[in-house]
């Protein structure tokens, strides 16, 4: 599918005539349209079907063990004195920080003018609202009667009581919730240019009624363009600081109480910055597989891989700084329990998942720095794979190594799973991936009309002076460049 | 406007398409230099600049963002220290019931919340979205306009608007299958 390109391409130099295009092949408006929406409107590959297949067994177990959870009790999951916060909190950290790639793609990428998250910031932002889906689980469940979920919210009962505001937790329900809301409507927006392609190509009735009435009627017009693109932009700038809130405030949920191994300062960027590398190590994993299914190698690029595993190699050493800083605070405070909490963390009883976490988030990913790693996708599937495991543990030893020794020995204690712990979490990637793959197989995954306006075609003035083209003063005077006759290679 | 009787009868507007956006950029400079003001161009993506070239006010759309955050930082306020400090004070760990510091993270997330909902309706409802027909859309070849070409649609109630002379100048800048479409 893909054809190779004509002149040698490199992703490490920002020349863009020699730089790695966005677009491999010989690829013009039409064939973007045809290749992403080809997706849609054939039938589904044997492989979709059986991979949602798999998905949709494992949301069976989630499920299976909601309903235990709920008919029989909380205790169920293994949380109990000390430690009353476990895996479910992991869990739910866990998603939320895959999240925050997709909105970092969408999101900040956008406002830094970065072309390349173009072709996957779709997926991405998908990926977000799934994963905000899946962690929701956990607190929505953890309260035990999850029918009463509402009095999270400021609303009127019975009861003529309020939710505590000065509470983090009340805060996280905002974050979050505000999250999904906005999370949706950036995706919605993005979609529908996309959804209007497929309802101008649709051959079926269902089709044309089904994305007719999601189009909104969208009819491409330049007044409406300038609308929406401005809309895309504030929508891009109320994410970027919402989303490092979102992960702000999740950490708040351990900072601001008073447990030594949580009660500290760097608690926010460190958690952005564990949460970003752990949704680039998640985008990895699914884009290889992606790219590879669906036959969308020419859009999903090499340039787009590697310049995710140079930003896990970054945000992976980040989060190594975090963990050495740490440990620095915890000997600098000269405070005796802030010191036990972290001695006990990295050589205590739970050291086999401290260690865990280290060898998965710091050294693994360092493997980044040699390009041969870097563009060699079998070795960045497994890394990401590591990178998600890594940050599991993350969580998980934030949590329970904070919790399971508490201040006096006869409370001391050591958490284990149950099972109900492990189906539930298992069954949370049910959730994801059926979510992830019905999006797949019933939605363009790759924005079509972001992808044709990066294509050098696409600008009015491609030979043309650029100002230009921003002022529109020229009064088509010096514009007359516009025989764009499709080159070889479209560099972006 | 009420439409002069002498103008097309039936017509609504002036349809054709570009294969590139460079022409449909050219021809929508030249529409503004010679004073046309109710045409509207129709494409894939949105062709970078094409407003200037077109004569388009910015969006009004940030003030209506910033009315919609101002509505939600202030109730975010109100709220807490209605709901908090007012209503039903919690006695918790002895803090104040009412303090600004704790009060800060909802009064960030709501007034995102408010922007980002005054976003979303405040740019469909300035773009008179979702609306399920146009006149432009029965142009034989309009379905390629959220594929591959680049339209132009030069209304009839536009007052320079003249069957003949304008899709000659149409003609003349390269548009393709230019049609009248009815209402």
């Amino acid at each position: 599918m893909s054809a190779a390109p004509v002149v040698p391409i490199r992703s490490d130099v920002d020349d863009p005539s020699i730089r790695a295009p966005l677009v491999l092949g010989k690829q013009n408006f039409a064939t973007v349209s045809d290749s992403v929406s080809q997706i849609v409107e054939r039938k589904a590959p044997k492989t979709w079907l059986l991979l949602l297949g798999l998905a949709v067994s494992i949301l069976a177990i989630l499920g299976g063990s909601l309903v235990d959870l709920v008919s029989t009790g909380i205790g169920r999951w293994g949380n109990n004195q000390p430690v009353g916060w476990a895996w479910d909190i992991t869990g739910f950290v866990f998603w939320i920080g895959i999240g925050h790639a997709g909105t970092l793609i969408s999101a900040i990428l956008f406002l830094f003018r970065q072309k390349w998250r173009t072709s996957i910031n779709r997926a991405a932002e998908a990926m977000t609202i799934f994963a905000v889906m899946a962690a929701g689980i956990y607190p929505a469940f953890h309260v035990g009667r999850v029918w009463l979920l509402y009095w999270v919210f400021p609303i009127p009962n019975q009861m003529t009581v309020w939710p505590n505001f000065k509470s983090p937790l009340l805060w996280d329900v905002f974050a979050v919730s505000t999250y999904a809301t906005v999370s949706i409507l950036f995706w919605f927006v993005g979609l529908v240019p996309d959804l209007a392609t497929l309802r101008d190509r649709a051959t079926t009735r269902t089709r044309q009624i089904v994305f007719g009435i999601f189009a909104l009627g969208w009819r491409g017009s330049h007044r409406h363009w300038l609308n929406y693109e401005r809309a895309y932009m504030i929508l891009a700038g109320l994410s970027t600081p919402l989303v490092l809130s979102v992960h702000t405030i999740v950490s708040f949920d351990f900072a601001v109480s008073v447990l030594p191994g949580w009660h500290t300062t760097i608690f926010p960027p460190y958690f952005v910055a564990g949460a970003v590398f752990s949704g680039f190590a998640m985008v990895i994993t699914l884009m290889v597989i992606v790219r590879k299914a669906f036959g969308l190698e020419h859009m999903l690029t090499m340039r787009h891989l590697e310049n995710m595993a140079k930003i896990i190699l970054a945000t992976g050493t980040m989060v190594g700084y975090a963990y050495a800083m740490e440990f620095f605070i915890a000997w600098y405070s000269g405070n005796d329990y802030e010191r036990f909490a972290f001695i006990n963390r990295a050589f205590g009883p739970y050291k086999w998942a401290y260690w865990t976490m280290v060898s998965c988030n710091v050294f693994i990913p360092q493997l980044f720095w040699f390009k041969k790693v870097r563009t060699s996708i079998p070795a960045m599937f497994v890394i990401s794979i590591f990178v998600n495991i890594g940050m599991w543990f993350e969580r998980f030893v934030i949590i329970v190594t904070s919790l399971h020794r508490d201040f006096i020995p006869s409370s001391w204690g050591y958490f284990r799973p149950t099972l109900i712990d492990i189906s539930t979490f298992f069954g949370t990637f049910g959730l994801f991936l059926t979510m992830f793959l019905l999006f797949l197989k019933f939605l363009p995954s790759i924005a079509m009309s972001e992808v044709k306006g990066v294509m050098p075609a696409a600008d009015p003035h491609h030979h043309g002076d650029r100002h230009e083209a921003h002022e529109g003063l020229a009064g088509g005077t010096g514009n007359e460049d516009r025989h764009e006759s499709d080159p070889e290679v479209v560099h972006a | 406007m009420p439409e002069p009787k002498t103008k097309s009868r039936k017509a609504h507007a002036l349809v054709g398409y570009f294969d590139t956006p460079a022409d449909l950029f050219h021809c929508c400079e030249t529409l503004r230099d010679e004073g046309y003001k109710d045409f509207d161009a129709h494409t894939p993506f949105p062709v970078h600049g094409l407003e200037h070239a077109m004569g388009l006010r910015p969006s009004r759309l940030p003030w209506i963002v910033l009315a919609a955050a101002a509505f939600g930082l202030s109730s975010a306020y109100l709220m807490q220290w209605w709901m908090g400090g007012v209503d039903y004070p919690l006695n918790i760990s002895g803090k104040p019931s009412f303090a600004l510091p704790s009060s800060i993270p909802i009064m960030f997330e709501l007034t995102v919340l408010c922007s980002a909902f005054g976003t979303f309706f405040g740019m469909w409802g300035l773009n008179r979205l979702p609306r399920y027909y146009d006149p432009v859309m029965k142009h034989p070849s309009f379905g390629r306009a959220t594929d591959d070409k680049f339209f132009i649609a030069v209304e009839a109630k536009e007052e320079k608007y003249d069957p003949e002379g304008t899709r000659a100048l149409l003609e003349k800048l390269g548009a393709k299958e230019l049609l009248e479409v009815e209402p």
